[in-house]
């Protein structure tokens, strides 16, 4: 079937197409060059609306443990956030953590085809994929954790060659069916469970005489030389700590030009200045990122509200549990593999340090120069949940809209950032490029986030308005794989996204030392940890794509 | 005959995958590393094959149709049992979903204290490996451990070898509230747990001294529920001298008035350990027959645990309301679906005062006839699938044994739910 949108305006940034009045031509799913002489079977006259390729979030928490534990925390935060059943779609809760249909839902209804689950643990990486299997609409992937599992400490402190940290890695990405690996504060959730409260960038683990700095050099240069496409996603050590800009800066000199993703940045760039020792580095960190090519970033907005915070840091989780608010919090140590910390948040525009995170994830958005490295998220549901996109992206996109909030928040806060001197507007097509074609371009996603001859027709149209948050919170038309699944902001036909892998080659003999290690430690035989293809196709809906990976040394 | 290695059992809770099982035909036998709860289950031999109404045997289909026919006309239906895999446990909730019905795991009672206090303050947890390789103190309040995991102490805290510990037998098990009925705690070196023996109606008392000899508040009394709380104070030095301490419980056992507030004294008292600057976990048992697949698949669907209704279109939590005991006490209820794929043995609580509707294991014998009665498969033996291990994080993928013929019961109450609108 041939199906022809007539008269949009393309922002398309994969093929420098910005804002043209252009006509699109789907067919099998994916997007074709104008036929000749055939007649579209169905079109959609979209004369002056915006298209976009369907929006890819590559940091949200919707898949995996602790995800859950945050639904069973709060019963009354979904209270508040009910969803009935319709004819075509499952019943379901919001709000911060909603559940996994409503969850693909209202992505779809916000113009998203792709959602990227950052925090899969190894030994947690089934349920991971069995929640993202029950969140329709959506292609999926995760990035697995190391850094803080046993195994790969041992390795360290046994001083491996780099070429057996790059077999487990492999290894380690193709039994959990991933696409990328993270790491969460290198080696701290593990120094935690030998009592270590906290662990700066080059503080050994007391027990495996290791530092944060050479687990991040080892497990970046592992993706470099496998070849996979996603730099390693790096949760930095010192989360929400005053004065952790300088870990963050001295970590991304400790990288030494390998390619990593910083995430979340904002809860990763404080200073210590001021009346309340607690400042922005917001400035400082966009002249690193902007300096260093090699690095990119998200940057986990917060906004104002209740919400839940979901890590797998537990080291800093535990810290932070005297603030949460309600006042109920979970943490575990998980397998000698990682850990996790729950702890819900109210963040509130009169408290200072609340108001003054706000401004500094928008100085980072602002004064990062190259949108193709820094990414549009609130770190879902951490800084708030993924529903407060179209008010973050009115927020980058109109000054006075920005400057009267800011205007509103603790009179503290508004002196020490300097936002409001920021005139940066981004633009419709900078606007694409962090939601969509960065997206796509930085966890190495083929023919996904563009609209050019042979890419997936994975497709949003919106209505142009000024107030940019009425306009990204309500496509006209969704279309994911060619299909029409979203009008008028409402899912019309539930559909089930593919889960995007890599699988990189490595050498077999690590699974010996695997076995053996599983049979002495762990809880589970090591053939029973892997996940076979099956597990995730066997319900008919789900399906793997496996994208390449080249090697190259270091 | 077949041999099949490292199959992994839904029975124990423990996720117990080291068992050896030879199967010739239909008939099972657990050749290596049963036990109690493990080699019983998996031997069971196959009874019932075929469905039946109203007592005669029918074909599949007329079972289902039946089914479906009776939750069609219901004014208020439940689910109960939802003793089933991960893929059970989703046709069940599509289907509760569809017909606007009450979700109740059985044992959801039994789980409540930790529900309620988990969802009023929270804890600190852990699980099986971390116990193995790091647990040096290991307390046990209130159960009989190696009645409910006969395997516990020999594969998590007798085993030989460990990471982070020179020699497990040297680790330290002291029970609070009852005495354990055999030797599994005794260490390998022959030393005996230490036993602080209390009545269960003084646990409260017992515990909430022992959590204000944590932190360090005057504590007046000499004696609580017959222990000294010299002996207490010793508990509490203990516990802050441990290198990993690990507090475990059922809320099973806890078997009185509001003992959530129990279950919610040992997690605090578990975070003020921690507060006090050494390490120690909460590690809550249960999760046997897939109490935690339910209330995990039910969670991730709704947001909420397995005692929830879709009655009014929507997701609503209620640990009290919705218990469906309590739903037919009051005349709630006009019809039941009963899912039991693991244990044949539970039967429907109702003893047929309302129509019901039964998918379970083969060879469940009834009081009262149901109006229908499924056969289905049992997850891990006849079909493969996934189940929750007790500490809620792994999940083990279930293996195919045999080839029985039974369907699974996704199939069945996913072919329920399609009749439900024919």
């Amino acid at each position: 079937m041939l199906t022809k949108l007539t008269g949009g305006i393309v922002y398309d940034p994969a093929n420098k197409v910005n804002g043209k009045k252009k006509d699109i031509y789907i067919e099998d799913g994916r997007i074709v060059s104008k036929p000749r002489n055939v007649e579209p079977d169905q079109e959609y006259n979209i004369g002056g609306k915006i298209v976009m390729a369907g929006a890819i979030d590559l940091h949200t928490h919707i898949g995996g443990g602790k995800g859950n534990i945050a639904r069973m925390l709060m019963p009354e935060n979904h209270r508040i956030d009910p969803v009935a059943h319709t004819d075509i779609k499952r019943a379901g809760t919001g709000h911060a953590m909603p559940s996994t249909f409503t969850t693909g839902y209202r992505y779809a209804e916000m113009g998203y085809t792709a959602a990227f689950e950052p925090a899969v643990l190894p030994i947690n990486a089934r349920q991971a994929h069995m929640e993202m299997g029950d969140t329709p609409m959506l292609d999926k992937g995760g990035y697995v954790m190391l850094g803080s599992d046993d195994f790969f400490l041992r390795m360290m402190t046994a001083n491996k060659d780099q070429q057996a940290i790059n077999d487990y890695v492999a290894w380690t990405l193709r039994a959990t069916q991933c696409v990328g690996i993270k790491v969460v504060n290198p080696g701290g959730i593990s120094a935690f469970k030998f009592n270590q409260r906290q662990l700066d960038l080059d503080e050994n683990n007391t027990h495996y005489n290791v530092t944060p700095r050479q687990i991040l050099k080892s497990l970046a240069t592992a993706i470099k030389e496998l070849g996979i496409s996603h730099p390693l996603h790096v949760h930095g050590s010192n989360l929400g700590v005053p004065g952790n800009i300088q870990t963050t800066l001295d970590s991304i000199v400790g990288v030494e030009g390998l390619p990593m993703h910083l995430t979340h940045v904002q809860f990763h760039s404080y200073g210590t200045e001021g009346d309340f020792k607690f400042s922005s580095g917001g400035a400082e960190l966009a002249e690193a990122i902007n300096k260093n090519n090699n690095v990119s970033v998200d940057v986990g907005q917060i906004m104002f509200g209740q919400t839940i915070t979901a890590s797998g840091d537990n080291q800093r989780q535990y810290a932070n549990h005297g603030i949460s608010s309600p006042n109920k919090w979970v943490c575990m140590d998980i397998e000698c593999d990682a850990g996790c910390g729950l702890v819900p948040f109210k963040y509130k525009d009169q408290n200072f340090v609340n108001a003054l995170q706000w401004a500094i994830g928008l100085e980072i958005f602002l004064l990062v120069k190259d949108p193709w490295r820094i990414f549009l998220t609130t770190d879902h549901p951490n800084g708030a949940p993924f529903t407060s996109y179209p008010h973050l992206i009115r927020l980058l996109m109109d000054k006075s809209f920005r400057n009267d909030m800011l205007a509103t928040i603790h009179p503290e806060a508004q002196k020490m950032t300097t936002l409001g001197a920021i005139d940066r507007e981004y633009s419709m097509q900078e606007i694409a490029i962090l939601t969509r074609a960065g997206a796509a371009k930085i966890i190495g996603l083929e023919n996904r986030g563009a609209l050019g001859k042979g890419d997936f027709a994975d497709i949003a149209v919106y209505t142009e308005n000024d107030n940019r948050e009425k306009m990204f919170e309500k496509p006209d038309y969704v279309f994911k794989d060619g299909e029409l699944v979203v009008k008028e902001g409402e899912v019309v036909k539930v559909v089930w996204g593919t889960t995007h892998i890599v699988r990189p080659d490595y050498d077999k003999s690590i699974e010996k030392d695997l076995k053996k290690y599983f049979d002495r430690f762990m809880t589970m035989k090591v053939g029973n940890f892997t996940i076979s293809d099956d597990e995730i196709t066997e319900d008919g809906r789900g399906s793997l794509t496996v994208h390449p990976t080249v090697g190259e040394k270091v | 005959m077949t041999e099949i290695t490292e199959v992994p059992s839904p029975f124990c809770g423990m996720g117990t995958d080291d068992l050896t099982i030879k199967v010739n035909g239909v008939s099972i036998k657990v050749s290596k590393n049963g036990c109690e709860v493990n080699t019983a289950a998996f031997e069971q031999a196959i009874t019932d094959t075929s469905p039946r109404v109203d007592g005669k045997e029918v074909s599949l289909k007329q079972a289902v149709t039946r089914a479906s026919e009776i939750l069609r006309n219901a004014n208020q239906p439940v689910i109960g049992g939802c003793a089933t895999d991960v893929n059970g446990m989703r046709a069940l909730m599509a289907l509760a979903d569809g017909n606007g019905a009450v979700v109740d795991n059985m044992n959801f009672t039994k789980a409540r204290g930790n529900f309620l206090a988990l969802q009023d303050s929270g804890w600190m947890n852990t699980t099986l490996a971390e116990i193995k390789n790091r647990c040096d103190l290991f307390v046990v309040i209130a159960c009989d451990l190696e009645v409910f995991a006969p395997r516990f102490y020999q594969r998590y805290l007798w085993n030989k070898e460990s990471m982070f510990l020179d020699d497990t037998s040297a680790r330290e098990v002291i029970y609070i509230g009852k005495a354990p009925s055999g030797k599994a705690s005794t260490s390998p070196k022959k030393t005996k747990a230490q036993v602080l023996e209390c009545a269960d109606a003084d646990l409260p008392e017992v515990l909430a001294v022992l959590r204000a000899l944590i932190k360090e508040n005057l504590v007046v009394a000499e004696q609580v529920g017959g222990i000294t709380v010299a002996d207490l104070q010793v508990i509490a030095d203990k516990l802050k001298a441990a290198t990993y301490g690990v507090v475990t419980w059922s809320a099973s056992t806890l078997d009185f008035s509001q003992a959530e507030l129990t279950v919610q004294t040992i997690c605090e008292l578990v975070k003020e350990v921690n507060a006090s600057g050494v390490r120690c976990s909460g590690f809550p048992l249960g999760g046997k027959e897939g109490d935690q697949t339910a209330n995990q698949v039910c969670g991730w669907q709704t947001g909420y645990p397995a005692r929830m209704r879709f009655s009014s279109d929507i997701p609503e939590y209620d640990p009290f309301l919705y218990d469906i005991n309590q739903m037919f006490d009051n005349g709630e209820v006009d019809a039941l679906v009963w899912v039991q794929a693991f244990n044949s043995s539970a039967i429907p609580p109702t003893g047929g005062k309302i129509p019901t509707i039964v998918v379970a294991r083969s060879g469940m014998r009834f009081k009262e006839e149901p109006e229908v009665f499924i056969p289905v498969g049992t997850p891990g033996i006849d079909h493969a699938g996934h189940a929750y291990r007790l500490d809620n994080v792994v999940a083990i993928r279930l293996k195919k044994l045999r080839d029985s013929g039974l369907p699974s019961t996704a199939e069945v109450l996913t072919a329920i739910e399609q009749g439900l609108v024919s």
